[in-house]
């Protein structure tokens, strides 16, 4: 056991330390992208909009008139201190943004990801299960045709259907004008923050705006569980220890569900952890489709203003997030499958 | 006929003939669903080309024609005889735009996927290959550009091209590309450093060829096989990203050519009055277009897959329980 915790905590560490350089890789990618390709982002920001002192008053505060390896270095700095910036257009700080329009992105994707989970997991295992049947051909036909579905164009549907024809649910923001105004904001989660304040109305209101974006950028992500999750089904159920269930009797059902279907859903949390960042550009995609004023949404407004400071911190963030999210992944499949050590 | 074949043409045709059988024996061998997948999408794919093709045949209007005989179309007219679906609020004709679209998406997925394979394929068989801190360095930035959210690098792209050279198909093409790249890569690579270590490389080299001759002779080929299943699956996604760049404003300019996803995101201002005819046509087209490629590339990828493949004799002849046993 005291064996197994050590060599644990040394993976966790060498993962670790791996991160540094694709952190730094990304960061450096980002910092090319963003500040060396446009030559100077400030004039393509701000350029004809207003006069020419100003650009270089702004240039001087932002530290844009500093030699390039000198900017370079200060964003490094910047980012390892938790500084991302300030945008050049509103001059909001990044990390503003991040806590009030990270918060809506959150809750966007946390409960997208529930809906792919319990839609893609159910699909997955009967198409896997029944193999070459009209279930799996119908399951497999699901899966593809929601790929196939751009998510704008499902929350296009969706809004045309139960927004416009049947009225049952709002298709744009994140809660109605009086919600917005009335709810005290904690987390900037809407459905938390109306529960602290225990206004069930408030809740109803956030709960119906949530609805329709979830519910379409979970249906998109379920698609690629329904595909993993069938191919792994029908691995497991070809593996030894499935047909040395079935020689030592037990029957069809349990051999299925016990031993086929259990191992077939450990690799969903390796999946849950790719699809990261297939969520987050699907957020991009159903946050200005709904109109809901998430990170993603607030990035299109900011590349619409050619706001490269903006934008820099805003892809920073994004890319972060999903480095983070593939280290989480990757402890928790060590910590559950004693095999994967360095 | 009168022309005389040269004799050293032969030996090579005829090692390349059973080759090219060989490759496509796992198709001809598809069965049951698999098949049925196969050529549904081939029929569609297929389809979608032809539109392509013969836009300037079947399109009833141009793509920015708002206008016959003088007389302007009506704005937002619903589906009638005249246009089959309608009119949006351009007043052009949603079939048209469709047709033309067809047109401006099948050549932008072309160029990229070109792009994306002539720089992946190379890279990746010689970091394979040769291994060393070139591969790892390369290793590390693809891995870099792959765990990035795909569609924000080509937005990020897109919106910086737009700033240098302008919106149009190479923009778009490159801005795809970019997300692609890393795919080819690591397939490519990691296939190759299995191959490199197959006992006819081995032989190869004890025979002392020289490692460009080994990886185009001997690797390139092996490893080639992977790829087309994977370019359809490919083209299938890229015509989604170039869908959503439409949507974001980033794809191709409204005056240089129809394109489908930018047609929905007009769309959806319409939505909120309950038209649908303009978003929803549009909207299918991507559907059915990707649907078609998925599943010729699922259909490819599952027949020459070998751990995926059924084996179709024993299918056949045998009953189910038997079949099992097969299995070893």
């Amino acid at each position: 056991m005291g064996g197994q915790g050590t060599s644990l905590r040394r993976y966790a560490l060498t993962r670790l330390v791996l991160v540094i350089p694709m952190v730094f890789i990304l960061l450096t990618f980002v910092f090319l992208l963003m500040r060396v390709a446009p030559g100077d982002p400030i004039t393509s920001s701000l350029g004809g909009r207003v006069p020419p002192e100003v650009v270089d008053e702004i240039k001087h505060d932002l530290g844009f008139d500093k030699p390039l390896y000198v900017q370079y270095v200060d964003y490094l700095g910047d980012i390892a201190r938790g500084d991302f910036g300030t945008t050049i257009t509103d001059r909001r700080q990044l990390g503003e943004i991040i806590r009030v329009n990270g918060a809506a992105t959150l809750e966007l994707t946390f409960f997208a990801m529930i809906v792919a989970l319990v839609v893609g997991v159910t699909f997955g295992l009967i198409a896997g299960r029944f193999r070459d049947t009209w279930l799996d051909v119908g399951g497999r036909m699901f899966g593809i045709v929601i790929y196939a579905m751009p998510v704008f164009f499902i929350g296009l549907m969706a809004q045309l259907f139960f927004g416009s024809y049947l009225g049952w649910l709002p298709t744009s923001d994140r809660a109605s004008p009086i919600t917005q105004a009335t709810l005290e904001t904690h987390t900037n989660i809407f459905t938390i923050d109306a529960l602290i304040e225990r206004d069930g109305d408030a809740f109803v209101d956030v709960v119906k705006h949530l609805i329709l974006p979830a519910v379409t950028l979970g249906l998109v992500t379920a698609g690629v569980f329904i595909r993993l999750i069938r191919v792994n089904v029908i691995r497991t159920m070809k593996d030894d220890y499935v047909e040395a269930a079935r020689a030592r009797g037990i029957d069809e059902r349990s051999v299925v569900y016990h031993h086929a279907f259990r191992n077939a859903l450990v690799p969903v949390i390796t999946i849950v952890g790719l699809t990261v960042a297939l969520l987050l550009s699907g957020a991009v995609l159903t946050e200005t489709t709904f109109n809901w004023p998430g990170i993603g949404h607030t990035l299109i407004l900011y590349l619409q203003n050619r706001d490269y400071t903006a934008v820099q911190g805003i892809i920073v963030v994004f890319a972060l997030v999903v480095v983070a999210a593939s280290v989480v992944i990757d402890f928790v499949n060590a910590y559950i499958d004693p095999r994967i050590r360095y | 006929m009168a022309v005389p074949v040269p004799s050293s043409v032969e030996p090579a045709q005829r090692t390349r003939l059973p080759g090219l059988r060989r490759a496509l024996a796992p198709i001809a061998d598809a069965r049951g669903t698999t098949r049925t997948m196969l050529w549904l999408g081939v029929g569609i794919t297929l389809a979608f080309i032809l539109i392509a093709l013969f836009a300037p045949l079947i399109a009833p209007y141009d793509f920015d024609t708002f206008q016959a005989n003088g007389e302007r179309f009506d704005q937002l007219e619903a589906p009638s005889t005249d246009h089959l679906m309608g009119t949006n609020v351009q007043s052009t004709d949603v079939l048209s735009r469709i047709i033309w679209g067809t047109q401006t998406e099948l050549k932008v997925v072309l160029v990229s996927l070109f792009f994306s394979i002539s720089i992946g394929v190379p890279l990746g068989l010689f970091a394979g290959y040769f291994g060393g801190k070139l591969d790892r360095a390369l290793v590390l930035v693809m891995d870099a550009l792959f765990v990035f959210p795909f569609l924000l690098l080509a937005i990020v792209i897109a919106f910086l091209l737009a700033d240098k050279v302008g919106q149009g198909i190479l923009s778009a093409a490159i801005a795809i590309t970019v997300v692609y790249i890393p795919l080819y890569f690591r397939v490519v690579r990691n296939h190759t450093i299995s191959i490199r270590e197959e006992p006819f490389v081995e032989a190869a080299r004890a025979l002392g060829a020289r490692p460009l001759t080994i990886i185009r002779k001997y690797v390139f080929f092996n490893v080639v096989q992977n790829v087309p299943p994977l370019a359809t699956l490919n083209a299938a996604d890229a015509i989604l990203t170039l869908a959503a760049l439409g949507f974001l404003g980033y794809g191709i300019q409204p005056t240089d050519g129809a394109e489908w996803g930018y047609d929905v995101n007009r769309a959806v201002s319409d939505a909120a009055s309950g038209i649908w005819w303009t978003g929803l046509f549009p909207g299918l087209a991507i559907v059915l277009l990707v649907v078609g490629l998925t599943l010729l590339g699922e259909g490819l990828s599952e027949t020459i897959n070998p751990v995926l493949r059924k084996r179709p004799k024993a299918e056949a002849d045998l009953s189910g329980s038997v079949a099992e046993a097969e299995t070893p």
